[in-house]
């Protein structure tokens, strides 16, 4: 069809383009003068233009199910819903990578339009570090993962997109969170540039601020609508499961948001620059290697995309360049001079966020390690191994109670020096007053252990002081409201873990089940038949101590093509507690397994991450100090 | 020199993960368990398809033949597709087939047998799934090879091939 | 005569009491169990999860271990004899996973050393 080939002679224009802009980077590199030329403006955006010309081409393909294009037939069905038929434009392989290409180029676009205060030269490093990635991705979409090719014959029907992809919240989870992750490739390439130019000023460290906090406020909601569709949609119950793929965003999050107070670091103080450097070309690595993981199909997971080695050892080739290169221009450009002599007072603000990126570290290796461990265990002793939600809570809990308290502590403490005097009574009175009604809540449930007790009063420790601090003048709006945002979220996950309370049972319809002081009836079931599943809805009705009365309706959907059956769970979320409740057809006998579950706070989770980001954004609108 | 020597270290491990990586690429994916290769048999006990009569399954394992243990169901469309390298096998005289009716109705399974052949010199049925579990078996069909020493040594997951047939003739005549 | 007719009911209906309170523990120590366990029908999915065959004999089968007596550290050793270490979660600490536990906590030592030669040496 004419939209393939114009979106593949897209591509292959880009691609030029971007061993153009390489070039011509180059060559400008030697002028004298610090204008860029107007040509690097319009060659960027001509590239920019091609890849979304090329991305319209695809979605087009989408809507009028244009079976002749190989991608178009593996993942889409002519009963698919339009919603869908567009969003399955980046629910699968080929696309994502396509999408990846956008953000790339869309970046250094904006990269270039909004960095005229900076030297002419190191955005032009920037624009030749950033085009090594883009070209490879060119080459990586051109030579294994065209979203173009042929099929031919046209075959009538496609072979469908995974029901469970038929979600609103997953349509928008692919772009925002590969405006965060994709967002961090202008980080890497604009610090290598920096560190080239011997540049790491504190002119350079307020522009690059922006986009890290640009790419971390998107890593940090596309996570949330990661998790949010995985607990509306995938009917566990949970939302988060230490998956592979699930680590896979995390890692690149902790390591930006170490970043994102390093930078802050820089910016006042001008040290910690080799650091920095390092951070960004690791976020980019990791989100990089993700890539990798994910479609190399060298893991087992429920979310993986394309399983095929050959791509996976394309990626695998590229990302070893990246690395390589990023260690010899570090190698060669770091010198002693990058870093300043300036001593860092053990008592100041210095300290403090290098106790952060302490612990974030630490964070990024137990999930790192834990993620790839099995992988080399396999290579090496032909054994397999799992690495599952427990190793990460033993592991990462215990952590979190210092982490806490650091976090409650570190932003009073002034830059440079500051008096250990400074520990005010009313600090000593909030913690005993969090260890108290941590104890209360903690006896209440006749929950077992002293831990939580300890962990709950830390997340109450910050939530106190992030509270307080509100009502001084003289404190940071943005930071505030994050720190704040994750003290909620912390306890939102507590409380959420200590009074949830779940049954599981088979039943038929008619049948009532005992739970907790209340009741659960099976009311009855109705069939309708629609686009492209058939639908089987069931009526329950829980009744609680009060004789209120909850109508939880889930769903089982038996897809035509392909032929899956999917559980919906039905939610019914309240400000303080969710009904949880699902079912699943068991095979050949004549009732339902019934799962129910009454999960407190959750809409907390999903506020108090919010809060995070908004924080992140207010950093960008907040003039007065 | 000190600055050199972190750098190669540096550059040493990446290879060496890279490798890893790259080794990792060409393994199989999905978990095939094998632990069980080597080890005794599980007791287990069950009624007969037919008689209803409550076996031990030591009592059917006898110790001068090589035992094989089909796990299968009428409902189950690959068994039918494997169920004519059963009967091929039943004749072999160094071989006592006994069959494990897995999760069944006993009518729909007494149709099968009577329509497609028995095969077996023994049908016992697991009808909750439970004894195949204890036999280390998770899907069917599943095929389970014991020796004389009442040994599990070769599994087969997934319907009979021929190339299977051939390897169970080779263990069985050595 | 209905006085003990009614005495002998109601002694009767605690042992069935008890018999549901039991029920219900054992319930929740299967569902306890079966989270922690990989389902290898859907690889990716625990057995709780999962409504495969598989998962459902599985549950089966927890349950009746408990009813013999087993503990649940038992009911995991046999499974991992039947299916290997892959099936539980929960990673075991042995010469296989030294390094997997050890690692991470030797990197927070090793950052620790680094910070404080940062901020109270030199």
């Amino acid at each position: 069809m004419l939209a393939s080939q114009l979106g593949h002679y897209s591509l292959i224009l880009g691609l030029i383009l971007s061993l153009g802009l390489l070039s011509y980077s180059f060559i400008y590199l030697r002028d004298g003068n610090n204008i860029l030329q107007k040509n690097i403006y319009s060659i960027s955006f001509l590239q920019l233009f091609l890849v979304v010309l090329s991305f319209f081409c695809l979605v087009y393909s989408f809507i009028i199910s244009d079976f002749s294009n190989e991608t178009v037939y593996n993942n889409s069905h002519t009963t698919k819903p339009i919603f869908y038929k567009i969003s399955g434009t980046w629910g699968n392989h080929e696309g994502s990578l396509l999408l990846w290409l956008l953000v790339l180029t869309l970046f250094i676009f904006l990269f270039l339009v909004s960095s005229k205060n900076q030297p002419k030269k190191y955005r032009l490093l920037t624009l030749f570090f950033q085009q090594i990635i883009i070209s490879g991705f060119f080459l990586f979409l051109l030579f294994t993962s065209n979203p173009f090719s042929n099929l031919f014959p046209v075959p009538k029907e496609g072979l469908g997109l995974n029901p469970i992809l038929q979600d609103p919240a997953l349509a928008i989870h692919p772009p925002i969170l590969y405006l965060g992750y994709v967002g961090s490739s202008i980080i890497f390439s604009s610090s290598l540039a920096a560190l080239v130019q011997k540049n790491i000023n504190r002119n350079w460290a307020k522009h690059i601020k922006k986009w890290i906090f640009v790419s971390w406020i998107f890593l940090t909601l596309g996570i949330m609508l990661g998790a949010i569709w995985a607990y509306y949609e995938l009917g566990w119950g949970g939302f988060w499961f230490w998956d592979p793929v699930e680590n896979v965003s995390l890692m690149p999050w902790l390591c930006l948001t170490a970043l994102l107070h390093t930078i802050t670091v820089l910016e006042k103080r001008l040290i910690l620059k080799s650091w920095t450097i390092i951070l960004s070309i690791a976020t980019f690595t990791l989100s990089m290697s993700g890539t990798f993981l994910v479609r190399s199909g060298i893991l087992n997971s429920v979310h993986t995309f394309a399983n095929d080695p050959k791509r996976g050892i394309f990626i695998l080739i590229f990302l070893f360049v990246l690395i390589l290169l990023s260690v010899l221009i570090f190698f060669f450009y770091q010198t002693k001079e990058t870093d300043s002599q300036k001593k860092i007072f053990w008592f100041s603000k210095e300290t403090s966020i290098l106790i952060n990126n302490w612990f974030m570290m630490y964070f990024l290796s137990v999930i790192l390690i834990g993620t790839t461990y099995p992988i080399f265990l396999e290579v090496l002793i032909e054994e397999k191994i799992s690495v599952g939600p427990p190793f990460y809570y033993k592991l990462l809990v215990p952590f979190l109670i210092p982490f806490l308290i650091f976090m409650a502590i570190g932003p009073k403490i002034k830059w440079i020096k500051d008096k250990f005097k400074k520990i005010k009574i009313y600090q000593i009175i909030l913690l005993v007053i969090s260890f108290l009604i941590a104890y209360l809540i903690i006896n209440k449930t006749s929950s077992q252990y002293l831990f939580s007790t300890v962990l709950i009063a830390g997340a109450f420790y910050l939530f106190f002081n992030t509270l307080r601090d509100f009502l001084r003048k003289n404190s940071k709006l943005s930071q505030n409201i994050s720190h704040f945002g994750f003290s909620i979220f912390i306890l939102s996950i507590l409380f959420n873990g200590i009074f949830s309370n779940e049954i599981s049972a088979n039943m038929k319809i008619g049948d009532e089940i005992k739970f907790n002081k209340g009741l659960i009836k099976f009311k009855k079931i109705e069939i309708y038949k629609e686009q492209n599943y058939e639908s089987i809805i069931a009526s329950f009705e829980i009744e609680d101590e009060e004789k209120n009365i909850t109508t939880l309706n889930p769903e089982i959907r038996i897809y035509n093509q392909p032929a899956i059956f999917t559980s919906e769970a039905d939610i019914k979320s309240s400000f303080f507690t969710d009904k949880f409740l699902v079912m699943s057809l068991l095979k050949r006998e004549d009732y339902f397994n019934v799962r129910y579950q009454n999960k407190p706070f959750m809409l907390w989770i999903w506020i108090s991450i919010s809060f995070v980001a908004f924080g992140g954004l207010i950093n960008f609108v907040k003039k007065i100090k | 020199m000190k600055k050199n020597i972190i750098y190669l270290t540096i550059i040493f491990i990446i290879i060496i993960i890279f490798t890893l990586f790259y080794k990792s690429l060409y393994k199989a994916k999905t978990y095939i368990p094998n632990e069980l290769n080597n080890k005794n048999l599980v007791q287990f006990s069950s009624k007969d398809l037919f008689s209803e009569v409550e076996t031990n399954s030591s009592d059917l394992i006898s110790n001068n033949k090589f035992t094989i243990i089909n796990i299968w169901a009428s409902w189950c469309i690959p068994c039918r597709k494997e169920h004519p390298f059963l009967m091929h096998l039943s004749k072999n005289s160094k071989i006592n087939l006994i069959g494990l009716n897995y999760k069944d109705r006993s009518n729909n399974a007494k149709k099968f047998i009577n329509d497609f052949g028995n095969p077996f010199s023994t049908i016992l049925i697991d009808p909750d799934g439970t004894i195949s579990i204890e036999l280390g078996a998770y899907g069917i069909p599943e095929t389970i090879i014991i020796n004389k020493d009442q040994k599990i040594i070769k599994k087969f997951i997934g319907p009979l091939t021929n190339k299977n047939l051939r390897e169970i003739e080779q263990i069985v005549n050595s | 005569m209905k006085l003990k007719k009614f005495i002998f009911l109601i002694i009767l209906s605690t042992f069935f009491y008890q018999g549901d309170l039991i029920a219900n523990n054992n319930n929740v120590l299967v569902d306890k169990i079966s989270k922690n366990l990989r389902c290898l029908i859907c690889q990716g999915q625990s057995v709780y999860d999962s409504q495969s065959d598989f998962a459902i004999s599985m549950k089966l089968l927890i349950k009746k271990k408990i009813e013999e007596g087993n503990s649940e550290k038992q009911i995991y050793e046999y499974l991992k004899n039947q299916y290997g270490e892959w099936i539980s979660y929960d990673t075991e600490i042995n010469k296989k996973t030294y390094l997997l536990w050890l690692f991470p906590l030797f990197l927070f030592i090793f950052g620790g050393i680094l910070i404080f030669r940062k901020v109270f040496i030199n």
